[in-house]
């Protein structure tokens, strides 16, 4: 797929709470493709300790409005000062970038997102239940304000929850939610996430036997494969996150699960 | 008068100073080269600008054997600049050039190879493959990577050693020869002239500074090997410095990088005594960069009236 480098203009900067906002972002001419999975890497601007773009997954893509949707946690400066920006300003992006969940040959799935691990999940979803695949979404988090736009995720399958300190749904790890004992019925399990529970996920896959995708956040820097900084071990060696994934199957990944 | 295809984002259509530059026998189109390791293989960026465009592109340190480099975390984001620990990951000189090298030699620009080394032999044994390549005009001798842990920046810390191994490549390789030297070092311009005694065609400087970062929450290192190469503006005034200090000291043509950003920068490094530059670091924040300070280079000529570049090489006035 083609990359551009493009000045967008922010429609639409909602913050959902204290840690979260989601940025709509759009152009004269139709933005370009995107798929499930993918990410942009954001120039931050008047900002003179952050260096480098942030890669954000493409959180949603509204074809008629012609918006693109962001999902971004404030965790440093950069993201900070993402949070800071307001309708009618641009915003520099390179996109988009990296690869896609694999939605084809599929017909019960469930989708796992953990704290911000959630952002890519909801293009998934519906790009999936446009294919009138079964779609069951897991949603977890430390505490409540963690899981997001569930409004949005019940258009598109059954919602399950899981909170580290119980203020919604199960109380417990993502990873010990109920419905992962019944990952029998399904034939894939799509996650992103921090990488403890990524990997206790794939176990669980592995032992269930279905197929597991991940999409991994490795921290990176050029975001098109120039600088080889965000590599993760696979089956092949060192490989890019950001142009062989972010998404992994399972079993490409050296992982001792 | 020099037409450019037009790429995703919109360039001057027209070059009007004469920025032709020479590196030895090797003619540059403009004075501005990629830095290797910063750059991929030139095919990661088409999608940005015209690769034809530039006058040259330094592609990924190359070595004898295929090398996984380091394990991750290898990147650690620094005021102004960034620190990489990559290790010199590459597929080995024949994957080289039976995979790579068909892909960009149709490129109508200088694509020259980055060659790495843990033994003098080794180096050889590159240069002696990549001699046989019509479309690779230059190498550049990497004798100061910080982040193998045998070879690498050794060769090129000491006088005798970046001669010696300057001096054996040199013997085995025919076309313009360039040698990256380190930062990490007391005397840079001793470095520089054991090197262009030893016959190198031209030198290229500087590589990244050693460096370090710690997470103070976790009080661990960012890096997985401790410490990195530090690269980016932060390291610009120390880089002029040094080409400065080098060019009194040696009579080969030289190429100035370290924090480049601009057309600006890359003017400064020529004004310092460097006969072209090259863009490094920049590349990930901008991939469309390089192109910006050849169009940058051109604004700077003729808003100061100065017919070729040529003109700015070491005129820096006291």
């Amino acid at each position: 797929m083609k990359k551009y480098i493009h000045d967008l203009t922010i429609v639409s900067n909602r913050k959902l709470n204290s840690q979260y906002f989601i940025l709509g972002l759009s152009d004269i001419a139709p933005l370009p493709e995107m798929l499930p999975g993918q990410f942009v890497e954001i120039k931050v601007e008047n900002n003179s300790s952050v260096f480098l773009r942030r890669p954000i997954s493409v959180h949603d893509v509204d074809r008629e409005k012609n918006i693109l949707y962001l999902l971004i946690k404030i965790v440093g400066n950069g993201t900070h000062s993402l949070s800071l920006v307001k309708q009618g300003e641009k915003l520099n992006l390179v996109y988009p970038l990296g690869n896609n969940f694999n939605t084809e040959n599929v017909g019960n799935v469930i989708l796992a997102g953990g704290g911000c691990g959630i952002a890519p999940m909801l293009y998934l979803a519906r790009l999936l239940k446009q294919k009138n695949k079964k779609v069951s979404i897991l949603l977890g988090g430390r505490t409540s304000s963690d899981i997001l736009e569930i409004d949005e995720f019940e258009k598109y399958g059954s919602v399950y929850i899981s909170t580290d300190d119980g203020s919604l749904g199960e109380k417990g790890f993502i990873t010990k939610n109920t419905v992962l004992t019944r990952l029998k019925e399904y034939d894939r399990l799509y996650c992103c996430g921090p990488l403890p529970m990524l990997k206790v996920i794939a176990a669980v896959a592995k032992e269930n036997n279905i197929d597991c995708e991940v999409s991994l956040e490795n921290t990176m820097a050029c975001g098109i494969g120039a600088c080889l900084c965000c590599v993760t071990e696979t089956i092949d060696g060192n490989k890019c996150v950001c142009t062989e994934g972010p998404v992994f199957n399972i079993n490409q990944l050296s992982w001792q699960i | 008068m020099r037409l450019y295809r037009r790429a995703c984002v919109q360039y001057k259509s027209t070059v009007m100073a004469d920025l032709k530059v020479n590196i030895g026998k090797l003619e540059l189109k403009n004075p501005v080269l990629t830095a290797s390791g910063t750059f991929g293989y030139g095919v990661e960026f088409e999608d940005f600008i015209d690769i034809d465009a530039l006058g040259g592109i330094i592609v990924k340190g190359t070595t004898l054997e295929h090398r996984e480099g380091n394990p991750y975390p290898r990147m650690a984001e620094t005021p102004s600049g960034m620190l990489n620990a990559v290790g010199l990951q590459n597929k080995g000189v024949d994957a080289f050039i039976n995979d790579i090298y068909p892909k960009i030699k149709h490129y109508k620009t200088n694509v020259i190879v980055n060659v790495s080394g843990s033994k003098i032999e080794d180096y050889v044994a590159v240069v002696e493959k990549l001699n046989d390549l019509d479309n690779i005009p230059a190498i550049e001798l990497n004798i100061s990577c910080p982040n193998v842990k045998t070879g690498g920046m050794a060769f090129g810390t000491s006088c005798s050693s970046a001669q010696d191994v300057t001096k054996a490549v040199r013997n085995a390789y025919k076309k313009t020869l360039i040698v990256k030297l380190s930062p990490n070092v007391t005397s840079i311009a001793d470095i520089a002239k054991a090197v262009e005694d030893a016959g190198a065609d031209s030198i290229s400087l500087i590589n990244t500074l050693l460096g370090m970062a710690v997470d103070a929450e976790t009080q661990r290192p960012v890096l997985s090997t401790i410490t990195g190469g530090l690269s980016g503006p932060c390291v610009k005034p120390i880089a002029l410095r040094m080409v400065w200090q080098v060019s009194k000291a040696v009579k080969i043509p030289l190429i100035g990088l370290g924090g480049i950003m601009n057309a600006t920068d890359a003017i400064e490094f020529i004004l310092a005594g460097a006969s072209a530059v090259q863009v490094g670091t920049a590349n990930f924040i901008d991939p469309a960069v390089s192109i910006k300070i050849v169009n940058g280079i051109d604004d700077y000529c003729n808003r100061h009236k100065i017919g070729s570049v040529n003109q700015l090489i070491g005129q820096l006035k006291f």
